[in-house]
């Protein structure tokens, strides 16, 4: 594979390779993720609805997002080499492309555990919210990485990048839960799909201002 | 090759580098020193184009991917191996017969036999080798190292000593260092920050 | 021409803004259900547009730096856009006190403005906040404008999320009817606007103005030393 789909590919295959060696992630993601699902279940009354309950589920999504994200260019930013990237890529979008490819392994990693766990815990899930998820995550992902990288050129990483990302992904809980709990959830599915494409074509575009000067 | 004129670089309110005029012809060699704090760092990371200037102009003759950078840090995944770091960079900067030029610079510079293990096992002065490794992977026409010996052992700057001569009058050098009398030999031109 | 603008502009918003408020409290027709308090709606609905236009000359000045790499883009996209920021305020300000006088209550999750530029206003700030926590130079201003770009393309997002949500959200409570506005109230409208627009064109020549004296201000003091 030649060229800029090359990039991305070798660029991909580190962000995978590095999300697998950090061996403690895994588990402790998947430990974060029951946990607040059974904080939820303690902070719903018992009468609650089963909309109220997804509605949870998608705290839960967001929440995981912005951890993956905070740790999503930690190991660039401390050794600089985000610095060594920007001046080896051709086209500094293909480190974002394959930034998010390592971000949405993180997050289906996480949902993998938690959609079974919230059907375990409160109500059974259609497919609708499994679609809504799925769409939901190229969103968090395009977006997030983004910021993420904004974030970490600044002197407040971590309180910066929640700062940053919760106004944009509110019309993406919009989106899910409206899928999730609406008999018609066509509109919101196509809804969320629309956000992917207007954001995730912004993101591409902009990335390499945001990493060069 | 590298044509300068008031170059300036601030950072907020503070003025790193204010009025550089700079001229280096193809294949010369400069020497840049200065106490700590005179911008030896900012001049090389903006002739690597990873600063802008604030103010001025500078034009270089060479292409991103023919520039060859070495900062203070080695630029490197910690939780990757050299050969894999290696591999990444090589496939960024497109050189060709990769696994040959990678091999034969891990020789080079001693660390063919570390070349699986992951960064962060290793010692201070073989991140700075892996780095120079870096940094001459892709064959640049400009290289730029910022205080290239600081990290170094003796016998890594022995090797640097070689690399240095090799490339004097073959590539275009841009050196910063502490010490003067190690680049003397082999420097065109001394740029001094005050 | 510059040294004359600002003044200009000053003068003619308050003509023009001093004019529109004069029509709307005493001259424009009752409206029938709401009473009185419907005026609040000659200065709400002028703001929240003009803090849309202000976003949007933001991001004009934002995509301006991203082009041509010229960092007095910075400053003037960053005014725009603090100007805009100002107006939405204004906006949550208004929009509450006329829901208090309208209904009783100080916000209603159902006034889709007033959720619209609640996360405007949650975005924005984050822009402030992005800008305060980096450091000045050409790295910050990129991002800001990357950011800028980002707000104007989510308004009319969060817009229709906002719409999608209200299905689920909370049933339609309050409704007021939408402007089948007599043309004598168009008429003032219009006036309110467009005292809105140069009052907001007149502060942003000002801020850019001053922001601008104190950047001189440095370089000579840094040419003296």
């Amino acid at each position: 594979m030649s060229g800029y789909l090359g990039d991305v590919a070798a660029l991909a295959r580190t962000s995978l390779l590095l999300e697998l060696r950090q061996r403690d992630t895994v588990p402790a993601m998947v430990l974060f993720v029951v946990s607040a699902l059974v904080v939820f279940r303690f902070s719903l009354p018992a009468d609650a609805s089963d909309l109220a309950a997804l509605g949870l589920l998608w705290i839960a999504i967001v929440f995981t997002a912005i951890l993956a994200l905070t740790r999503a260019f930690v190991a660039e930013r401390d050794q600089r080499v985000l610095d060594g990237l920007v001046l080896a890529t051709a086209d500094r979008s293909a480190i974002w492309l394959g930034k998010v490819a390592g971000v949405l392994a993180f997050l289906v990693l996480a949902e993998l555990v938690a959609l079974p766990a919230f059907a375990l815990f409160f109500a059974p899930i259609g497919w609708e919210t499994v679609a809504a998820v799925a769409l939901a995550n190229v969103g968090i992902a395009a977006v997030g990485t983004l910021l993420a990288a904004m974030a970490a050129a600044s002197r407040a990483r971590e309180l910066l990048l929640p700062l940053l990302f919760l106004p944009l992904v509110i019309p993406v809980v919009v989106g899910g839960v409206g899928a999730s709990v609406e008999p018609d959830p066509g509109r919101y599915l196509a809804f969320l799909g629309l956000y992917d494409l207007i954001f995730a074509i912004l993101a591409w575009a902009s990335f390499d201002y945001v990493v060069a000067e | 090759m590298i044509r300068a004129r008031g170059l300036e670089r601030r950072f907020g309110d503070k003025r790193v580098l204010a009025g550089l005029d700079l001229d280096v012809a193809a294949g010369g060699f400069v020497a840049v020193t200065g106490p700590n704090g005179s911008g030896k760092s900012t001049l090389l990371a903006l002739l690597a184009g990873l600063l802008a200037p604030t103010g001025g102009e500078l034009e270089i003759e060479a292409r991103r991917n023919e520039v060859g950078y070495l900062a203070h840090e080695p630029l490197v995944y910690r939780e990757l191996s050299a050969l894999e770091n290696l591999e990444l960079y090589g496939r960024l900067y497109r050189v060709p017969e990769r696994r040959e030029r990678i091999g034969m610079l891990l020789e080079r510079y001693g660390l063919w036999p570390v070349r699986h293990e992951r960064v962060s096992a290793y010692s201070r002065g073989m991140a700075q080798r892996l780095a120079l490794c870096r940094t001459l992977l892709h064959d640049p026409s400009l290289v730029l190292l910022d205080e290239p010996y600081s990290a170094l052992d003796a016998d890594g700057a022995r090797l640097l000593d070689a690399e240095l001569a090799a490339l004097t009058g073959e590539r275009t050098l841009v050196v910063s260092t502490h010490d003067p009398d190690r680049v003397r030999p082999l420097a065109t031109q001394a740029v001094s920050l005050a | 021409m510059r040294n004359n603008l600002g003044p200009a502009l000053a003068v003619g918003a308050l003509l023009v803004l001093g004019t529109g408020l004069v029509l709307a409290l005493f001259w424009a027709p009752e409206d029938a259900d709401q009473g009185f308090s419907q005026r609040i709606f000659y200065v709400h609905v002028p703001i929240a547009l003009t803090a849309y236009a202000c976003f949007g000359w933001g991001a004009w000045k934002a995509l301006r730096l991203l082009w041509t790499r010229e960092a007095r883009y910075d400053l003037e996209s960053y005014t725009a856009i603090h100007m805009g920021t100002i107006f939405g305020v204004l906006v949550l300000v208004t929009g509450s006190i006329w829901a208090k006088v309208s209904w009783g209550i100080w916000w209603s999750w159902s006034e889709r403005q007033l959720v619209l530029f609640l996360v405007l206003f949650l975005f924005y700030s984050a822009y402030f906040m992005l800008r305060y926590s980096t450091d000045p130079g050409p790295r910050r201003a990129n991002m800001s404008a990357v950011y800028a770009l980002f707000g104007v393309v989510l308004i009319p997002v969060s817009f229709l999320a906002i719409r999608l949500a209200e299905n689920f959200i909370h049933p339609v409570v309050f409704t007021r009817d939408g402007p089948q506005m007599a043309g004598s109230m168009f008429f003032v409208f219009c006036v309110c606007l467009a005292g809105m627009l140069l009052l907001a064109a007149a502060l942003y020549q000002a801020e850019l103005a001053g922001k601008r004296l104190d950047a001189r201000v440095r370089e000579l003091r840094e040419a003296l030393a």
